[in-house]
């Protein structure tokens, strides 16, 4: 074969690898910021308000994920439903007004430390209507934690003992639960990291596997845009 | 060995005596640069005095590992320049590779002494004062005042690192601050998994075990800010396990504790109760894990 023909063969072959490369890197690319929740937002005074309204469940159920025996946050998206996802779009800042509405049991902070609420405004949150500078850390079942805007949030479980509790999700808002509303600000935009700190996932060694590992369970992001 | 075989053969040019003097000049030149103005920019920096040393080793090595990249660059160049074939020129064996004593000899000696001087010098700067790293629970390298030492707890979970200070009656605070011109004796622990406290600026580096005490201690010297960072892949967050610590002078740092004491306040009931102060901080698996 002529030197020509050769140097057209190895550009082609180094353009099709370019175009493969290319192809799996957007396509890799889209589906890791995808799906994504987008809050919607309204305005008070020039500024973004978001109403954020999260649900944690002890387990997500057979509707909902093929781990149905896994604990997980829900979003309530617009339609009325509950969405288990957790990667939320964001606008930049802006007030978030947060509602957590909790119908998993109490498991405890680790770190007793992260019972007092932090990041938040006031530095404090409302559990039924009681506004609260900390937790009992034994009552703890969950945390909805933004370590980069330094908001950590210990949400109280419900009780051994209450009467109509969740099996799994969706979760009727007649069955037993624990509503904490708290107000935290988004800052500049970027990707924030959320999380849970209890080590809440049954069945994994010391509860820090399954769930508390895989993002759309415990772990997620707020996508801040400006 | 393989430099004297082709030194004296082929055209008869000395091109053994010829790389060693080209690797002289070229290391006489380079390990002064290196050492004068290349060293001081490695890092970590001198927010510390172990920091500071380990800058100072950092430089003592490459300082020593100048004149060995030199010869391998020389000798690299030389060859290319003189031992390449010529175009159309016909592949012929060369001349058999023959034992050389005073090469072989020069060789064991040379990289010897060098090994065995790195050795020591490692040994006694690690010795001098732990060099800022993680001693485990049973300490043998100090400081010189390592006895009036400033304690902080560094408590690593998945996937945050948090910091209670012993003197300030057990203050824990998401934020690491401290004193200028302190002596500083970590007690590094963690409650879930392995992890590693990297404090990058102030050379500090220890593994948090669980159930483990992992002393490590560092000298501050002016307000500076520096970043802390996990350096054990420990998870999904690992990544993003980082925040930054601040030095500040005696006076702010007791401003800051202060402030700290308010904040900490509504806690510190419940911190004491659940996790009183201890160098061991392993709670028991908790009811949903357990």
């Amino acid at each position: 074969m002529r030197t020509g023909g050769k140097l057209a063969l190895v550009g082609l072959a180094v353009g099709l690898t370019g175009v493969l490369v290319g192809f799996y890197t957007w396509k890799l690319t889209y589906e890791a910021g995808s799906p994504a929740y987008t809050v919607p937002v309204k305005m008070v005074a020039g500024r973004p308000v978001v109403d954020l309204k999260i649900m944690t469940v002890a387990a997500i159920g057979p509707k909902l994920s093929q781990n149905p025996d896994w604990v997980s946050y829900l979003i309530h998206t617009t339609n009325g439903g509950w969405k288990r996802e957790t990667v939320w779009n964001l606008p930049a800042n802006a007030t978030i007004h947060a509602t957590i509405y909790n119908f998993d049991g109490k498991s405890g902070l680790r770190n007793p430390y992260l019972a007092r609420p932090q990041g938040i405004v006031g530095n404090q949150i409302v559990v039924k209507g009681k506004a609260l500078n900390a937790i009992d850390p034994n009552d703890a079942s969950h945390t909805f934690a933004v370590p980069q805007l330094g908001v950590i949030v210990a949400i109280p479980g419900v009780g051994d003992n209450a009467a109509h509790q969740c099996g799994f999700a969706p979760c009727s808002m007649s069955a037993a639960h624990v509503t904490v509303h708290f107000t935290f600000h988004t800052t500049t935009p970027g990707h924030y990291r959320w999380q849970c700190f209890v080590p809440c996932a049954a069945g994994w060694i010391d509860g820090f596997g399954g769930p508390m590992q895989t993002i759309g369970y415990m772990d997620g992001f707020l996508n801040v845009k400006a | 060995m393989s430099a004297a075989a082709p030194a004296k053969s082929g055209s008869g040019q000395n091109h053994g005596r010829r790389v060693v003097v080209a690797w002289l000049v070229l290391s006489v030149i380079a390990t002064p640069l290196v050492a004068i103005y290349v060293g001081p920019l490695f890092p970590p920096g001198n927010a510390t005095v172990e920091s500071q040393g380990q800058v100072f080793d950092n430089q003592v090595m490459t300082s020593l590992m100048t004149p060995v990249i030199c010869l391998l660059l020389v000798f690299f160049a030389y060859g290319l320049m003189n031992f390449r074939a010529e175009k159309n020129e016909a592949l012929l064996d060369g001349p058999p590779l023959r034992n050389d004593s005073k090469v072989q000899f020069l060789w064991v000696v040379i990289t010897s002494a060098m090994v065995l001087f790195l050795a020591g010098f490692g040994t006694f700067e690690l010795l001098k004062d732990g060099a800022g790293g993680g001693q485990g629970p049973n300490p043998i390298a100090f400081p010189a005042n390592h006895q009036s030492a400033f304690q902080v707890q560094v408590i690593g979970q998945q996937w945050q690192f948090t910091y209670r200070y012993p003197s300030l009656g057990g203050l824990e605070s998401n934020q690491l601050v401290l004193p200028a011109d302190t002596d500083i004796e970590f007690h590094v622990t963690s409650l879930d998994v392995i992890h590693s406290f990297w404090a990058v600026e102030l050379g500090v580096k220890a593994d948090a075990n669980p159930g483990v005490d992992n002393v490590t201690y560092v000298e501050t010297k002016s307000p500076t800010t520096f970043t802390v960072r996990c350096a054990e892949l420990c998870g999904l967050w690992h990544g993003y396990m980082f925040d930054n610590g601040r030095v500040l002078s005696p006076a702010q740092f007791q401003s800051w504790a202060a402030a700290q004491e308010k904040i900490y306040a509504s806690v510190k009931p419940y911190v004491n109760r659940d996790a009183p102060y201890s160098h061991t901080y392993l709670p028991d698996p908790q009811r949903r894990a357990g």
